[in-house]
């Protein structure tokens, strides 16, 4: 018989549909479209990147001036012994690309000294170094700061992982959060919901015509309250316990004097908790509005801000404070035909509000003169939809976190109070780099330099301490400890950073869900971890 | 790493190896540290005891288990066995990356040992197209360590039950030789948990059962009569009409794999949201539904394996203390992990040997200790399967899994406990899926003024 569009799906769609389910088609098109670049193909690095070219990323592209060793070849799942010898970057991107025929796999030996730097690295959507001396993540850095290029580090010493996050400023409409909280409007329900509640009439309802729904209950006692308590929402435990009891009240009784089965009435008993959350603007959203980026639109503004700022405005006028309605309802138990009637009345006023929103923003573009179309309809709607869930992420520089007049001592020194706290290897690892930059080598590589390096590496700490005057006490156990590390890279820590990493890179490329911000660390030892703002 | 370094020469390397090849691991295990398990001694031969000697089993070759075999390939073991039942599917393959889409239809223990033993010379993986309930006691206890990367409860609380199985207690006191350790992942979307179980001393699978969230199911009032979302909609096809329609042959049940199948409940879930006015049936959707799909990704698998191959390389060298004993992981915001000690149950079904009571008035029916089985929250039990010694007789009272005796017992179930012959204090023995052994309960019977169930704890 004949196939239709809707009978196969494409096999790229049947690999991906476990990943699709999480960030649709629309992310997996950005994910196809994005040009990944690693440095230095240890085994962190290609575990970092097999997690990419697995759901498909469009291409990647290694630099490694490195000859495979034996060493390397041991922990890392992507070289072979017959590559001995040969550039790390060629042999690992052979077998990275065997995993996925769909991606594109590049491979550099070098970034010659002239070549433009900034030319080279303008292609990608994003750097991951890794492995890299802090001497060159400072110089890269810097040059993908002023280029405006996300730059992620990340580095396995021994069993701890670290992963630096650096991006001026990374926008993201669709967050996704776990707990959402719905968009109900029962405090302050707007005309259309109100005049469909009034179309209730709670009393002259029999048993079985009140199959009502959950939420309609919750309105109309909440008119009851109001009109008992200044049209305020009930604030504590008190209170909504005394709601529930005037809830509870309202049951019909049999001829017996016993309650009814009001399945609908328990229900919004059960329920006054999350459908009375006040309707309010969230803090993270107002930040938004308030930010310089929304209060000044240029031809220049990414499509975010020019979206904000018509959101904002809408709040301002027409919203009444009060965002546009979101239109998604929780399932509740409930005759179809009314559950769907509700379930419109909050639809159909969710796309006045996107269209009240899309006038201002065509104003907007036009007054910095760009076409209305430059954003679409689809775009707005979905901008207004995620408006309670917008979030910008905004991480500080490497040279910032570095520099003696704007390292974050407070938070270092804070999380030193507290035993174990994970900011020791973050201390640790600066400490190891110094080492490296006095000895051209990390501490106890081999088995006889460990106690001697013990001593050095401790004035390295010090050091550190006293440059950066941190009043912190490093216990002599993570120095010996990180001593016994000699610098390895055990491949399941590798493994840990690897899913970590390339989930972080997918947030970036996607612009969905929400990148960390911006030191992680991760203790295989106690298998903890903690984030940083550094 | 620096550069310019000589390689270490390794000394005691089998045939195949390379200088350097374990230069990562041995760090860990040939130097003292202040932070190493109180009986860690620095010794050159616990590499070999790896290489040669210590047998891991893990227990799935999907998501998780391509992980774990990589990890452990590459921390030194070579003595690998595989357990699974399935088939490769080229849904698996966005993470399973030890497959290949030559590979769809062949079974993914044998194709995922095949990878890893070309890829990592000396390893041995030795797989097994079984089902863990294949095997019994001989072939679990030949194992140090067991890591499983499962992705069902019951399956989880079957493997627990076996090595619970496996210990020996002598004058009360456990044997600790007898205890072989159990690594358990799970992992759903971008979440997924990790965590260490020595049968005997620490919480099990069964102590935490309160831990896996509730699997979605909807109301069958909703099914039938109201539905409001497009999923009620897909669950009555699936449910009510294809087992009405037969639209492919009588005795043909619904095969989620089947793209026929699914495109038939497609169009037809289609139907009844237009008899509703309920929008958003979509084939993916439909699918999703039937098959109760959860979404996946390689990077939250990469993140799981990678921490109970960390737990099982510390467990089998001794190298630092493991984990106590459950980590949590969630990167919806940021990198969020939580670590913290499950406890065990002081009368766990499992792992306890406290004698399991069953409450009930002589005139409760059958029914209603099926019901507790099946309904408690601390048992769980899928479809267990009654019997007890009457007359000097073992006699099945009710048993589902075989049509046959299903149909000879069921009558049973409508029996009160006394018509049925059984007395105060009586052992009722229970075997389910969830275990491999049978649990034994001991009937009290309670007067009849009593509520009917009463909730054990």
């Amino acid at each position: 018989r004949q196939r239709t569009m809707t009978d196969h799906k494409t096999s790229k769609e049947q690999k991906y549909d476990r990943q699709l389910r999480l960030w649709g088609d629309h992310g997996q098109e950005a994910l196809e479209n994005a040009h990944v670049c690693l440095i230095n193909a240890t085994a962190t690095g290609t575990e970092i990147l097999k997690n990419l070219v697995l759901p498909g990323i469009g291409a990647f592209t290694i630099v490694d001036g490195h000859k495979v060793s034996g060493e390397d070849v041991g922990n890392n799942f992507f070289l072979t012994s017959s590559s001995i010898g040969k550039n790390r970057a060629q042999a690992a991107t052979e077998l990275l690309q065997e995993l996925n025929s769909d991606v594109s796999g590049n491979f550099v030996e070098e970034v010659s000294v002239n070549v433009n730097i900034l030319y080279f690295f303008h292609r990608f959507s994003l750097v991951i170094g890794v492995q890299l001396p802090e001497s060159t993540c400072l110089r890269l850095g810097s040059v993908l700061w002023d280029a405006g290029v996300t730059f992620l580090v990340c580095r396995t010493y021994g069993l701890i992982g670290y992963m630096r996050l650096i991006v001026k400023e990374h926008t993201v409409i669709e967050s996704h959060p776990d707990n959402a909280l719905e968009d109900l409007r029962l405090d302050q329900p707007f005309t259309e919901l109100k005049h469909h509640i009034e179309s209730y009439n709670l009393d002259s309802m029999e048993k079985k015509v009140r199959l009502i729904i959950d939420i309609i209950v919750v309105a109309k006692y909440l008119e009851k309250w109001y009109s008992e308590h200044n049209s305020q929402l009930p604030k504590n435990y008190k209170e909504k316990e005394a709601f529930r009891q005037l809830i509870r009240e309202g049951i019909l009784t049999n001829e017996n004097g016993k309650p009814e089965d009001e399945e609908n009435f328990e229900e919004a008993i059960k329920n006054v908790n999350t459908t009375l959350n006040p309707t309010k603007v969230p803090s993270a959203t107002e930040d938004i509005f308030n930010a310089e980026q929304c209060e000044n639109i240029t031809s220049q503004s990414p499509s975010f801000w020019v979206m904000a700022q018509g959101v904002r405005d809408f709040v301002r006028n027409e919203g009444n404070g009060k965002l546009p309605v979101r239109g998604t309802i929780p399932d509740m138990i409930a005759d179809s035909d009314k559950f769907i009637k509700l379930q419109n009345v909050y639809r159909d006023k969710a796309m006045k509000d996107a269209a009240v929103v899309s006038k201002h923003v065509e104003a907007l573009l036009q007054s910095v003169g760009k076409p209305p179309e430059s954003i679409s309809e689809e775009e707005i709607k979905l901008f207004c939809k995620s408006a309670a869930f917008l979030r910008v992420v905004r991480c500080r520089s490497l040279a910032e976190e570095y520099s003696m007049d704007t390292f974050n001592k407070d938070e270092i020194t804070s999380c030193m109070d507290s035993t174990d706290s994970e900011m020791v290897l973050y201390l640790m690892l600066h400490s190891v780099d110094r080492f490296y930059q006095q000895h051209s080598r990390y501490p106890g590589v081999y088995n006889y330099q460990v106690e001697e390096d013990i001593n050095n590496l401790k004035l390295c700490v010090n050091s550190l301490l006293q440059e950066y005057s941190l009043n912190v006490n490093v216990k002599d156990d993570y120095i010996h400890e990180f001593c016994r590390y000699g610098a390895a890279e055990p491949h399941t820590v590798a493994a840990f950073l690897g899913g970590s990493a390339a989930q972080e890179a997918i947030k970036i490329i996607t612009h969905q869900f929400v990148p960390f911000n911006n030191t992680f660390l991760y203790n295989a030892m106690s298998q903890t971890s903690a984030t940083f703002q550094l | 790493m620096a550069d310019g370094e000589e390689p270490m020469a390794v000394e005691g390397c089998s045939i195949g190896d390379w200088d350097g090849r374990w230069s990562h691991v041995q760090k860990f295990l040939e130097r003292t540290g202040p932070f190493t398990h109180p009986d860690f001694e620095p010794s050159e031969e616990t590499l070999q005891f790896l290489l040669e000697t210590c047998k891991i089993l893990v227990i799935g070759a999907g998501g998780l288990g391509c992980e774990l075999l990589k990890n452990l390939a590459l921390s030194g073991f070579r003595h690998i066995h595989v357990v699974d039942m399935d088939i490769i599917d080229v849904s698996n393959l966005n993470r399973q990356f030890l497959f290949r889409s030559k590979d769809v239809g062949r079974p993914k223990a044998d194709v995922a040992a095949e990878f890893i033993n070309q890829r990592v010379p000396g390893c041995n993986v030795v797989p097994h197209f079984k089902k863990i309930q294949d095997f019994d006691a001989s072939f679990y206890r030949q194992f140090h360590i067991t890591v499983c990367g499962l992705d069902s409860i019951i399956a989880r609380r079957w493997i627990n039950g076996m090595l619970l199985s496996l210990l020996s207690y002598e004058d009360g006191v456990l044997d600790p030789s007898s205890i072989i350790p159990l690594i358990d992942g799970g992992t759903e979307g971008f979440k997924g948990n990790a965590r260490v179980i020595l049968p005997g001393m620490t919480a099990c699978i069964d102590c935490t059962l309160e831990l896996y969230p509730p699997q979605i199911t909807f109301p069958m009032c909703t099914i039938a009569s109201m539905p409001r979302l497009p999923e009620h909609c897909i669950e009555y096809v699936r449910v009510l009409q294809w087992p009405k329609d037969k639209p492919f042959g009588d005795a043909v049940g619904l095969d989620g794999d089947n793209p026929e199948h699914v495109q038939w409940v497609f169009q037809e879930s289609l139907k009844r949201a237009a008899e509703f006015n309920i929008t958003g049936v979509t084939y993916r959707l439909t699918q999703g539904v039937v098959k109760r799909i959860i979404p996946a990704v390689a990077s939250t698998n990469a993140v799981i394996a990678a921490s109970c191959a960390t737990e099982v390389f510390k467990i089998a060298t001794s190298a630092y203390i493991p984990l106590n004993n459950y980590l949590v992981f969630n990167d919806v915001d940021g990198l969020y992990t939580y670590t913290f000690e499950a406890e065990r149950k002081d009368n766990c079904t499992a792992c306890s040997q406290v004698p399991q009571k069953l409450q009930f008035p002589p005139s409760a029916k059958l029914q209603e200790v099926l019901e507790y089985l099946t309904e408690n929250a601390s048992l769980q039990m899928k479809s267990p399967a009654i019997t007890a010694t009457l007359e000097g007789k073992n006699k099945t009272l009710y048993l589902q899994s075989i049509a046959s005796i299903e149909e000879r017992t069921r009558p049973n179930l409508c029996k009160t406990l006394k018509e049925l012959g059984l007395a105060d204090g009586q052992e009722l023995a229970v075997a389910d899926a969830t275990t491999p052994q049978t649990v034994l309960f001991k009937l009290n019977f309670t007067s009849e003024t009593c509520s009917i169930k009463q909730v054990q704890n």
